[in-house]
């Protein structure tokens, strides 16, 4: 196990340097610089602050300083907040978009996972028939029709929770972003855990607990929930590490603070310093999101554990 | 984990039903104005930025010389100075501060010399301050800017037989901007100059950052751009070389001048003959100067702040940091959440404090214009930055008493680069624009909008003549006389450019124009990309026709027609005219301001008959307000002095 552990690390180690490697060179080669408004800078004053920034240097150059920077954990400044430094931007933003994909991801599961079992239980009944259609709304709405719709009506119209604003210790602020990030979540995760409960359901011990005379919703929980949450488990890393690193869409739709807003204006305002370190650490929390994922699996499902297959 | 989840979604929804007040309520009892502010400032450093976002937030926590009356735009109540005079031919200013004003840590008097300080700092070479030519106006701040220090030794008389005439001509520091990238970056006629030397020339450092056998290479090498004139002599060239290269060259002869900063001796127009008085010196006759005072880049900063943090060329140190900067204006910074807001709070120590009825403001980065609309109707927001032109129509109907439309000092217009094959035509050029309906495109389009058949609107006492006006016969006439009936060249293909519009840029206009071109047979293709990439086609004339905008500065036709001089960053269009340029060049040495005003119709005329723009529409801005703010009234720059304005529910 650790020894896996440690390969699985180093591996992330390596898949982070290709990482930096092809974003930087993808920035550089975009059209286009960060210094440039509708109001031209002048060249003279151009060709100065990119000097400052040392944007004037050649690519590789520029490129191994970086490298060397970020090996001293120092992401520079932003080119777009020009003075800021990146750990400061990403400092404020990733607290934000980490509670709310908490908050979100916690109404995915509370209402993905029962509203999975349920429908796995009543295979075919009013239940699963509801449940999956409602399921299926949700992974089809995108959030963008989702979050204004909510805000809309509970916000403007009754005004029961703010139609825009973050504040980190106001819970009536997180809502109606929450349930517009985790409803698509939720639906993915209920039919998951349908799919791994009914596999779960036809296993002969279910039949012999049955048999046995052990009550259904004891089978459900007691018996079949850890084997089932084997799917819906292997989603919910990787969708994790997605939710928490900001939505653009759900950010500018209820004016939130966090990750999404400076990725897309990274990219528009070429601000290579941002967008590198937001890569960077999206693809850090892909990574420890999967590995965590597959630990979780492992504990969930005995079959897998070496040395016991 | 899930319990607890659990329980707060039900205490969220517990306190969501108490929520009675909402946050114009409150903000209407604790008197604090909320603004949609379009975006956040890039910076708080006035010397830094060069947006809209940031004037209104700059203006709020800083003044200038001349206040903005909140009712007009051409009156100019008293700012930072009492008064003012100027000598007749519009030159020379005196500005007369007032004695009571403090700087916001109340540890120094506002003088003059913060004055000069500030524009020191934004002209200073080494600050790369973005908008430094607002200070252009200023006698040799240009020079300064640029760091002509071969002009501004020979003017000082500090190299020994080289007059400042001949320093023009030699032409050293003073390279063309377009030539720095393309000559230094790359011509083979810089082979023994290293890379390093190289790029310091390129970021005009002057030749101070040059090595010894640079140095000798441009003084002696036949190859070397530095074309001395013919009658140069060899002791001038010398003479100039020892004094512009203090450090680098020769360590054994005396440097005329050891000074890194040719402020002083370069004499910009800007000086404090005593604490409380400001001579401005300028360039050219400005008789519109107050109005430009009212520019963020013409207020001045606290020299004990910015020096206390660093040296007055850093472009960064903590003085501009939220918790820390200092302002003169009738508020001061409190916070700044980037996307969230920036909050700025009554200053008291403000001259007219007592006339201050808000006691804050704060400021919402709201982009998305759906979201700012609902969270105003949801009463969130006092005044939103703008409405969706789709949905003014339904506001117009449902919420009339909120819904303001005023003219602004802003024109779309479109732009052909003239060194593409067609559009290089006059003919073809004033045929495409006579074929834009202009009014159609205002009436069902862009709301609130007015046609526009000239780049400048309307400002003050200058209206010039609608002359770029829908006509489809008199295009297709046009188009014939040009050689393409019907769009069709001698060759039978038909005309077709590309049309560049900007991602978030208006489809229905381009869709629009689109179909009214196809109405004499030219046939367009839209080419949308995002905002980088649109303004770089632009600025390296990659492409034919696009859809662009432009927002003045001042209440000036020069913001709106200086940009169109051969060189200049924002002409785009690869056209300039020397007649043209004579005009503005006439206008801005004439001291009679009618006189003034007539060359700039001239000018404007021969700019539509060129036709490398066709303007089409004077901007408005649709936004929404609520009544209870009062004091707010139309201005034509939008920059509403928040000190008169007041909440009276």
């Amino acid at each position: 196990m650790i020894k896996n552990l440690l390969s699985r690390f180093l591996q992330g180690l390596v898949v982070m340097f290709v990482l930096f490697t092809i974003t930087f060179f993808l920035v550089k080669a975009m059209p286009g610089g960060p210094f440039q408004s509708e109001k031209a800078i002048p060249a003279h004053i151009k060709a100065k602050i990119e000097a400052y920034y040392g944007l004037d240097k050649p690519m590789g150059v520029q490129y191994l300083k970086l490298l060397a920077n970020y090996l001293k954990g120092d992401p520079g400044l932003s080119l777009r907040l020009e003075g800021r430094p990146v750990t400061q931007i990403i400092g404020e933003a990733f607290p934000v978009s980490f509670q709310l994909g908490v908050v979100a991801m916690s109404i995915a599961l509370l209402v993905g996972i029962p509203s999975g079992c349920i429908a796995a239980a009543k295979k075919n009944g009013l239940l699963d028939v509801g449940s999956m259609g409602f399921a299926m709304v949700g992974v089809c709405l995108p959030s963008f029709v989702i979050g204004p719709v909510l805000a809309e009506t509970f916000g403007r119209s009754l005004k029961w929770f703010p139609a825009m604003g973050w504040n980190a210790s106001s819970p009536q602020t997180w809502i109606l972003p929450a349930i517009t990030l985790g409803l698509g979540t939720a639906a993915y995760v209920s039919r998951l855990t349908r799919a791994g409960m009914i596999e779960t359901l036809s296993q002969d011990f279910v039949r012999t607990a049955k048999a046995k005379g052990v009550p259904g919703w004891k089978i459900l929980i007691r018996h079949c929930l850890r084997g089932g949450l084997i799917p819906a488990v292997a989603y919910i890393g990787p969708a994790f590490a997605g939710i928490v690193s900001g939505s653009v869409v759900i950010e500018s739709i209820f004016q939130i603070p966090g990750m999404g807003r400076h990725f897309i204006k990274a990219i528009e305002t070429r601000d290579s310093s941002v967008l590198i370190a937001s890569v960077l650490l999206y693809g850090a929390l892909v990574i420890l999101a999967n590995l965590f994922s597959d630990i979780a699996g492992v504990w969930l499902n005995p079959r897998l554990r070496s040395g016991k297959n | 984990m899930l319990r607890s989840s659990a329980s707060l979604v039900l205490s969220c929804l517990l306190l969501a039903s108490c929520q009675k007040e909402t946050e114009v309520e409150r903000a209407n009892r604790e008197k604090i104005l909320l603004i949609g502010n379009g975006n956040d400032p890039k910076a708080l450093d006035p010397h830094l930025v060069t947006g809209v976002p940031e004037s209104k937030v700059i203006g709020a926590i800083f003044e200038g010389l001349v206040g903005d009356d909140p009712e007009s735009d051409t009156a100019y109540p008293p700012g930072a100075a009492t008064s003012w005079t100027h000598n007749p031919d519009y030159t020379s200013w005196t500005f007369h501060l007032r004695p009571d004003a403090r700087w916001s840590d109340n540890l120094a008097p506002v003088v003059a010399q913060d004055f000069v300080f500030a524009y020191h700092r934004l002209l200073h070479p080494d600050l790369a301050g973005p908008y430094a030519e607002m200070l252009y106006f200023l006698k040799n701040a240009e020079d300064y800017n640029k760091n002509h220090r071969s002009i501004i030794l020979a003017r000082a008389g500090l190299i020994p037989g080289v007059s400042e005439a001949q320093a023009k001509t030699f032409n050293l520091e003073g390279l063309p901007d377009k030539t720095i990238k393309d000559d230094l970056g790359k011509s083979p006629k810089w082979p023994e100059l290293s890379e390093p030397n190289r790029r310091r020339l390129a970021v005009n450092k002057g030749l101070d950052a040059l090595d010894r056998p640079a140095l000798n290479w441009i003084l002696e090498s036949p190859d070397s751009r530095f074309d001395w004139p013919a009658d140069s002599l060899p002791e001038q060239r010398i003479a100039l070389l020892t004094a512009l290269a203090a450090k680098a060259a020769d360590p054994t002869a005396t440097p005329a001048v050891e000074a890194e900063d040719l402020f002083e001796l370069a004499k910009v127009g800007a000086t404090s003959p005593d604490d409380y008085t400001l001579q401005v010196d300028l360039r050219e006759p400005v008789p519109y100067l107050p109005g430009i005072t009212r520019h963020y880049t013409w207020f001045p900063v606290p020299r004990h702040v910015v020096l206390q943090w660093g040296k007055i060329s850093d472009r960064f140190t903590p003085w501009s940091e939220a918790r820390h900067i200092v302002g003169n204006g009738p508020f001061k910074m409190k916070s700044w959440k980037l996307n969230d807001s920036v909050e700025v709070v009554k200053n008291p120590i403000y001259w007219d404090a007592a006339n201050v009825k808000l006691n804050g403001l704060k400021f919402y980065p709201i982009e998305n214009y759906y979201s700012e609309t609902r969270a105003f109707l949801a009463g969130q927001l006092h005044t939103t930055y703008q409405v969706p032109p789709d949905l003014v129509d339904r506001i117009k109907k449902e919420y009339p008493q909120y819904l303001r439309q005023e003219p602004y000092v802003s024109t779309s217009f479109v732009r052909f680069n003239v060194t593409r094959p067609g559009l290089d035509n006059v003919k073809i050029r004033q045929a495409l624009s006579l074929a834009i309906n202009r009014k159609d495109i205002c009436d069902t389009i862009l709301e609130g909008y007015t046609p526009a058949g000239t780049i400048t609107p309307a400002m003050g006492d200058y209206k010039p003549a609608q002359i770029a006006v829908y006509d489809l016969e008199k295009a297709k006439a046009m188009l014939a006389e040009a050689g393409y009936p019907d769009g069709r060249g001698p060759d039978g293909n038909g005309l077709k450019f590309s049309l560049l519009i900007r991602g978030g840029g208006s489809q229905a206009v381009s869709e629009a124009m689109q179909s009214m071109w196809k109405k004499i047979g030219v046939t367009v293709d839209i080419r949308r990309m995002d905002f980088g990439s649109y303004i770089s086609a632009q600025q390296n004339l990659d492409f034919d026709i696009a859809i662009a905008g432009w927002t003045g500065d001042y209440l000036d036709p020069t913001t709106f027609l200086l940009m169109w001089t051969e060189g200049n960053g924002n002409n785009n269009t690869g056209w300039h005219s020397a007649k043209f340029e004579g005009l503005l060049h006439e206008a801005a040495i004439q001291t009679d301001p009618s006189q003034r005003l007539a060359m700039f119709a001239q000018a404007e005329q021969l700019l539509m008959e060129e036709a490398p723009i066709a303007p089409f529409a004077f901007q408005a801005r649709n936004y929404l307000h609520r009544p209870e703010v009062k004091g707010w009234h139309p201005l034509l720059l939008d920059n509403h002095p928040y000190s008169a304005v007041r909440i009276d529910p």
